[in-house]
């Protein structure tokens, strides 16, 4: 990982803060060194004494080169039988391959409650109004609660610049390549954005209802945005994530009149893969609905 | 395209494996994949031929296995298939039900040379 900016050699993984972007020259396929000196020299007219100053800083990694350090915190989940084999030597591990993310988002998870920082994992297919979900959230309670938000997406700072817009301190992850946020993403977001304790910290996943149903990231609720611009059956098309969620919040609703999506048929296939489904139909234009969800917030925090 | 991710998880995984048993590569390796764990077994395959050139895996053959997906009623208590989330419990009809089978996503067993 690169120390200046917390980007990611060749998944070029970025975490930047509104109005702090630094753009890279240096090439990250390859290692690289970084280095630094500083000297000066001053003088006291009144003392008469004089010193001089050198610092040196030089700092070099390859990102072929390193070392791997493994958190074995996981060993006491796998269970090692070995036997003799044409294959080779048989390991049975039975080892979740999930393991190091759902370790990493346990460990997000406590240093939240430690906080009483209530953590939200925002999820929901591209263009059903996350962001303005948040921005109006953040504009009539801001004054009430505290908020913290990471934006998720594979690129530009666009979510992030207009929550920023809003004084709210912000970073924006941008993925590249990859379709969702993971624990470890969210773990280095958080420290940089020195979450304050007893706050609501809103983390707007990258726009997919498929890949980050998988990834826990410590939340204490995942919140699942759907909007009545698309279709009703959504909940069943996509039923792993519909199945993680804890809240369902359906958008647009001013839109009913114009479109086929039947909110009740909606609920049905929702409730179908998870019984346990809370939901809030609101249109985040018209700011209909939108108290109840408030309502829930301030109480759940 | 989180099959990729999944991918690369199992390749750290399989190399911790290895150094710790102190190996040189994996010869075979199975993998258990509920049909309700959100993966795609296609996909997954496709993404370990890209992920696993020049590690410990290239060479290893890649066995996955299926594991059905099963509920059990919280109305009824009946145990039942269920691939696909949203069937209701034969019995009773309920859609009350919890998942007590096929989210499983892991790794078996390795064999090293």
């Amino acid at each position: 990982m690169c120390d200046t900016c917390g980007c990611e050699g060749d998944s070029k993984i970025t975490y930047n803060k509104p109005g702090e972007e630094h753009t890279h020259d240096h090439d990250h396929g390859h290692g690289h060194t970084h280095s630094y000196t500083h000297d000066h020299d001053h003088q006291h007219d009144t003392d008469k004494h004089a010193h001089d100053h050198k610092h040196e800083y030089s700092h070099e990694h390859s990102h072929h080169d390193h070392d791997h350090e493994h958190d074995h915190a996981h060993e006491h989940h796998t269970h090692e039988k070995e036997h003799d084999h044409p294959h080779g030597k048989e390991i049975k591990i039975e080892h979740d391959i999930l393991n190091k993310n759902n370790a990493l988002a346990e460990r997000n998870r406590g240093y939240f409650e430690a906080k009483n920082v209530f953590a939200l994992n925002l999820v929901s297919s591209p263009g059903s109004g996350k962001t303005s979900l948040l921005e109006r959230t953040i504009k009539e309670l801001g004054s009430e609660l505290n908020f913290y938000v990471v934006e998720g997406d594979q690129q530009t700072m666009n979510d992030a610049n207009r929550i920023a817009a809003l004084k709210v301190p912000v970073i924006q992850i941008n993925t590249g390549n990859g379709c969702h946020l993971d624990a470890e993403m969210v773990n280095k977001a958080v420290k940089q954005l020195e979450v304050a304790n007893d706050s609501v910290l809103f983390i707007e996943n990258v726009g997919n209802l498929v890949c980050p149903s998988l990834f826990d990231l410590g939340e204490a609720k995942r919140v699942v945005v759907i909007s009545v611009t698309e279709g009703d059956d959504k909940p069943i098309k996509y039923p792993t994530m519909f199945h993680s969620a804890d809240i369902c919040i359906i958008n647009k609703t001013d839109l009913l009149p114009y479109v086929d999506f039947s909110v009740a048929k909606a609920k049905e296939y929702a409730l179908s893969v998870n019984h346990h489904l809370v939901f809030f139909e609101v249109s985040v234009k018209t700011g209909e609905g939108m108290q109840q969800w408030y309502q829930w917030l301030k109480e759940n925090k | 395209m989180h099959e990729l991710s999944i991918a690369t998880n199992i390749i750290e995984i399989a190399e911790e494996f290895v150094t710790k048993n102190k190996g040189s590569h994996i010869s075979k390796i199975e993998i258990e994949v509920g049909e309700l764990s959100g993966i795609v077994i296609d996909s997954l395959n496709f993404a370990m031929e890209l992920a696993v050139k020049e590690t410990v895996l290239e060479r290893a053959e890649f066995v996955i296995t299926s594991i059905e997906g099963k509920s059990k009623c919280n109305k009824c208590g009946n145990e039942f298939s269920n691939s696909d989330w949203y069937t209701p419990c034969p019995k009773c009809l309920s859609m009350d039900f919890e998942i007590i089978a096929g989210k499983e996503l892991r790794i078996k067993s390795i064999f090293i040379d």
